[in-house]
C-alpha cells in the first residue's frame, strides 16, 4: 500500500498529515450550506436532478426484522422503481446486512437486475464494536456472498480517543479484504464525531487509507447527513483530488427523505466538487423513503398534479 | 453530465409602480414639479418618473417636520412612539416580498440578497429601535435625554431601504422627525415606505420624503430649519457637508467610504475564508462601503488561497437580478460602471494582474464581471482608492505586524476582517486595527444592536446599537 505517498503507515506520518489540515469554521460552513440551500431548481433542471438522484440512491433496508421476502421486494423496486414507467432508471445499489447479501444478489440476477450492485454494511455495523478478526470475517462473508460494495463503519471510540493510527489500520485491513472485488465505503457516523474539524480529519484519514467512498452516517444516529457535513466532506474530496488526482466518492446517508433534500445535495456537489461528481460512481445517497418522493415528484412533473401515495409502490 | 440551473425568475407582479411620483410631505403625496427617470439598471428600462425637489418642496417638508415635531411627536410618550415603530416593522415584514422585488428592480441587486438581507434587516432595525423608544432614560445617556428636532437624512443607492431604516428608526425612536432624501437612482422603496407610514397611521409630518439629486441634498444640508444632518455616501460629498455645517449648530453624522483590509493569516480556515473573501467583495456587486476590497494574504498561503478563490469565483452566477439563483447582479448606474471601468484600467496600467472568471454578461444594462487584481502593492491606486464595485485588490504580507501596518496604511477606517483559527492572534489584531467594525472569521455581517461607523475619512459617529441612539439625542454623543 502506498497511501498515495501521503502517509508511510507510521503513527508519526499520519499525525503530521492530519495535523497539516486547515480547520473548519463552524459558522462559515453552516452559512455556506444554508446559502446553497436557497438555489431554486426548476423545470428542466429539476427533471434532470430527479432522474440523476434516482440513479444515486442506495436503496436500503437495515432492520432486525428484515426477511428474504422484504429484501426481494426491495430488489424488485431497485431495478424498476416505477413499474408503470420504463423510463425511470434503476437505483445505484441495494444496501443490506451481510446475511441478506446472497438473497439480494440472487434475486437481482433473477429479475434482470445484474447491473444493480449489492452493498453490505460491515465491520460490526452500526457500532463498530467488535474485534478486528470479527470485522474481517464480517467483510469476507459479505464479499463471498456477492457484495460488490462494502459499507464499513470506523471505530469512533478510537477516533475520539486520538488513536488515529488504529482507525487508519482498520480501514487499510478492510481495504485489503475488499481487494478488487468490492468498492469500499467508509462510514464516519458524523453525528458521533460531532465537529466539522473531526469530519474533515476523518475524511482525509479514510481517503489516504484507501476508501473509494466516504459516507456520513449509518442512519441509526441523528444528526446524520446534514448539508454542512456533506459540504465539508465534498471539500475534502475536492482537495484530495488536487493532491492525488484520485476521485473519491461521497455518500450522504440518513435524514434525506424528500426530493428537495436530495436536490440540495446535488447542488452542494455541483458547486463544491463540480459536475464530474454528479454520477453514481462518485455520489450516492443512502435512503429508503426518498425514492418514493422522487417518483411522486417525477409523476407530478409529467402530469401536473401530485398523485396519491397509493400510486407508488410501498416496497 | 452538467447541472445547469434553469431560469428561476421571481415574479414582479406583486409590485405596482406608478408612472410618476411626487414627494411625501405632511403625510400626503404631493405632486412634484420637474421629473427625472429612475431606471432598472439590469435592463435600462425606465421604471418611473421621479420628482426633483426644489427649494419650495424642501421648505414644505421641513415645515411639516417641524410642525409634527413641536405639536405631536416630541410630546408623545416613548411607549406610544414605540407602538408606531413596531407597527411599521410588522408592515415591512408583511410586505417584504413587495419591498424585495421593488428594491431589486430599482437597484439591480440580486433578489436573493434583497429578500434574505436588505428587507429582513431593515425590519429588524425598526423592531430594535421600537424597543428603545420607551427606555431612553436607561440607555446610559443621561437621566432625561431629549430629541434634537428635525433630522435631515440623505441616503445612498447601495442599500436603499436598509439605509433608510438605519436613519429613520433611531431618529423616530428618539423623538425626532425627519426629512429624508433617497438616492437619485433608487428612490422607489423609500416611496413605498411612505405608503407604509400611511398604512401605519404615523402622524402626518413625522416622516417626510423628498426625492431629487445632489441639489436637493444641498438644500437639506443648508436648510436653517434642520437640527441634524445624517449622511451616508462618498467621502467627497461628506467633506462638503462637514464644511457646510461647520459654522452652524447642526449635529452631524457621516458614514462615508472605505477600503477595508481583509487579512488572512496562515492558520485560517481556508474554505470558509474563501467564502468570506467572496462575500466581502462581491456581495451587492461590491457596492458596499465596508466591502473587503483589499485582500491581505500571508505570503506562505497566498498561492493556495488564490487558487481556491479563482475556483470559487468560477461558480458565481452573474446575471438577471430577478433570478433567484443570481449571486451578482447589475452595477447600479452607468456613471458607477464608468468609474469602475476607469479604476480597473488604472490597475492594468499600473502593472497589476487582472483576472475574471468566464461570464456571459447580458447585452443590455450595466455589468462588470467579478474581478481580482493580484500583484498589488500599497503604492497602487487600486489599493488606496475606493472602487465601489466587484473588484478585489490582492496584496501579501510576511508577518502579523506587517499585515497590521498595511491594513492601517489608508485614509479610511470603516471595517476590517481577520481570518485565523488562533483566538489570541485575532484579539491582538483587532486591537491594532484602526477601523470601526472588525469581523473575525466572517465579513459583511450586520445587526441593529451593533454600532457601525468609521475612523478617519470613513466618517463621524455611529449608527446602530446604543451608540447610534446617542447621535439623535441632546447632550450626548457627537455634537
Amino acid at each position: 500500500m502506498s497511501f498515495y505517498g501521503l502517509v508511510d503507515g507510521t503513527d508519526a506520518s499520519l499525525k503530521s498529515y492530519l495535523g497539516n489540515l486547515s480547520g473548519v469554521d463552524q459558522v462559515g460552513a453552516e452559512a455556506r450550506a444554508a446559502m446553497l440551500a436557497t438555489r431554486s431548481i426548476k423545470t428542466t433542471s429539476k427533471r434532470w436532478a430527479i432522474d440523476t438522484a434516482i440513479t444515486m440512491v442506495d436503496l436500503t433496508t437495515l432492520e432486525g426484522a428484515d426477511t428474504p421476502g422484504k429484501v426481494k421486494a426491495l430488489c424488485t423496486k431497485a431495478v424498476r422503481p416505477d413499474p408503470t414507467d420504463a423510463s425511470v432508471p434503476s437505483v445505484g445499489a441495494v444496501c443490506v446486512y451481510n446475511d441478506m447479501v446472497k438473497v439480494a444478489r440472487t434475486h437481482l440476477d433473477l429479475i434482470g437486475g445484474q447491473h444493480v450492485p449489492v452493498a453490505a454494511v460491515s465491520t460490526a455495523f452500526p457500532s463498530g464494536r467488535a474485534s478486528m478478526p470479527v470485522k474481517i470475517q464480517d467483510t469476507q462473508d459479505a464479499i463471498d456472498a456477492g457484495a460488490a460494495e462494502i459499507d464499513m463503519v470506523i471505530d469512533r471510540g478510537a477516533f475520539l480517543a486520538g488513536s488515529y493510527i488504529d482507525v487508519f489500520n482498520e480501514i487499510v485491513q478492510i481495504r485489503e479484504v475488499c481487494g478488487n472485488k468490492a468498492h469500499l465505503k467508509v462510514i464516519f457516523e458524523t453525528g458521533e464525531l460531532v465537529t466539522y474539524d473531526n469530519v474533515r480529519k476523518a475524511s482525509f484519514l479514510a481517503m489516504a487509507a484507501g476508501a473509494d467512498f466516504i459516507k456520513t452516517s449509518t442512519g441509526k444516529v441523528a444528526p446524520a447527513a446534514t448539508p454542512p457535513v456533506v459540504l465539508v466532506m465534498l471539500e475534502a474530496v475536492r482537495d484530495f483530488y488536487e493532491m492525488t488526482q484520485v476521485r473519491i466518492g461521497v455518500k450522504p446517508a440518513g435524514g434525506i427523505r424528500n426530493t428537495k433534500d436530495a436536490i440540495k445535495q446535488l447542488v452542494l456537489v455541483n458547486e463544491t466538487v463540480g459536475p464530474d461528481w454528479l454520477n453514481p460512481k462518485l455520489f450516492r445517497i443512502g435512503a429508503s423513503a426518498l425514492l418514493n418522493d422522487l417518483l411522486m415528484q417525477r409523476m407530478k412533473m409529467d402530469d401536473g398534479y401530485y398523485t396519491s401515495p397509493q400510486y407508488v409502490t410501498m416496497d | 453530465m452538467t447541472f445547469e440551473y434553469a431560469p428561476a425568475p421571481e415574479s414582479r407582479a406583486i409590485v405596482t409602480i406608478k408612472p410618476k411620483y411626487g414627494h411625501f410631505i405632511g403625510g400626503k403625496f404631493v405632486p412634484g414639479g420637474k421629473h427625472f427617470p429612475t431606471i432598472n439598471p439590469a435592463t435600462e428600462e425606465v421604471l418611473s418618473q421621479i420628482a426633483l425637489a426644489g427649494k419650495a418642496d424642501v421648505d414644505a417638508a421641513v415645515k411639516a417636520a417641524r410642525k409634527a415635531y413641536t405639536n405631536t411627536w416630541s410630546k408623545m410618550s416613548g411607549k406610544e412612539r414605540g407602538k408606531y415603530l413596531y407597527r411599521i416593522a410588522r408592515i415591512m415584514q408583511e410586505r417584504a416580498r413587495e419591498f424585495a422585488v421593488l428594491e431589486t428592480l430599482d437597484n439591480g441587486k440580486p433578489i436573493r440578497e434583497s429578500r434574505d438581507t436588505d428587507i429582513p434587516l431593515a425590519a429588524a432595525h425598526f423592531f430594535y429601535h421600537a424597543g428603545w423608544a420607551d427606555k431612553l432614560e436607561y440607555a446610559g445617556l443621561g437621566t432625561s435625554p431629549k430629541p434634537l428636532g428635525v433630522a435631515g437624512q440623505i441616503i445612498p443607492w447601495n442599500f436603499p431601504l436598509l439605509m433608510l431604516a438605519w436613519k429613520v428608526a433611531p431618529a423616530l425612536a428618539a423623538g425626532n422627525t425627519v426629512v429624508l432624501k433617497p438616492a437619485e437612482s433608487t428612490p422607489l422603496t423609500a416611496l413605498l415606505f411612505a405608503e407604509v407610514c400611511q398604512q401605519a397611521e404615523l402622524p402626518a409630518g413625522v416622516v417626510n420624503i423628498v426625492t431629487g439629486d445632489g441639489t436637493t441634498g444641498a438644500l437639506i444640508v443648508n436648510h436653517p430649519g434642520i437640527d441634524k444632518i445624517a449622511f451616508t455616501g462618498s467621502t467627497e460629498v461628506g467633506k462638503i457637508i462637514a464644511r457646510a455645517v461647520a459654522p452652524t449648530n447642526k449635529s452631524v453624522t457621516l458614514e462615508l467610504g472605505g477600503k477595508a483590509a481583509n487579512i488572512v493569516f496562515d492558520d485560517a480556515p481556508i474554505d470558509e475564508t474563501v467564502e468570506g473573501i467572496v462575500n466581502g467583495i462581491f456581495f451587492n456587486q461590491g457596492h458596499v462601503c465596508c466591502a473587503g476590497s483589499r485582500l491581505l494574504l500571508q505570503e506562505n498561503i497566498a498561492e493556495e488561497v488564490l487558487h481556491k478563490l479563482k475556483n470559487r469565483m468560477e461558480k458565481i452566477c452573474v446575471g438577471d437580478p430577478m433570478d433567484k439563483n443570481t449571486d451578482v447582479g447589475a452595477i447600479n448606474s452607468k456613471e458607477q460602471l464608468a468609474k469602475i471601468i476607469e479604476l480597473a484600467a488604472v490597475g492594468d496600467s499600473e502593472g497589476a494582474e487582472r483576472w475574471s472568471p468566464a461570464c456571459n454578461l447580458p447585452s443590455k444594462g450595466f455589468w462588470f464581471a467579478p474581478t481580482i487584481f493580484t500583484g498589488v502593492t500599497q503604492a497602487h491606486r487600486i489599493a488606496r482608492e475606493e472602487i465601489f464595485g466587484p473588484v478585489l485588490s490582492v496584496l501579501t504580507f510576511r508577518t502579523p505586524q506587517e499585515a497590521i501596518e498595511k491594513a492601517n496604511n489608508t485614509p479610511f477606517g470603516l471595517s476590517a476582517g481577520i481570518w485565523s483559527e488562533k483566538g489570541s492572534r485575532t484579539l491582538w489584531a483587532s486591537q491594532q486595527l484602526r477601523a470601526g467594525v472588525i469581523w473575525a472569521n466572517t465579513f459583511n455581517k450586520f445587526d441593529p444592536t451593533s454600532p457601525f461607523g468609521g475612523y478617519k475619512e470613513s466618517g463621524w459617529g455611529r449608527e446602530g446599537g446604543r451608540h447610534g441612539l446617542a447621535a439623535y439625542l441632546k447632550g450626548v454623543g457627537h455634537e
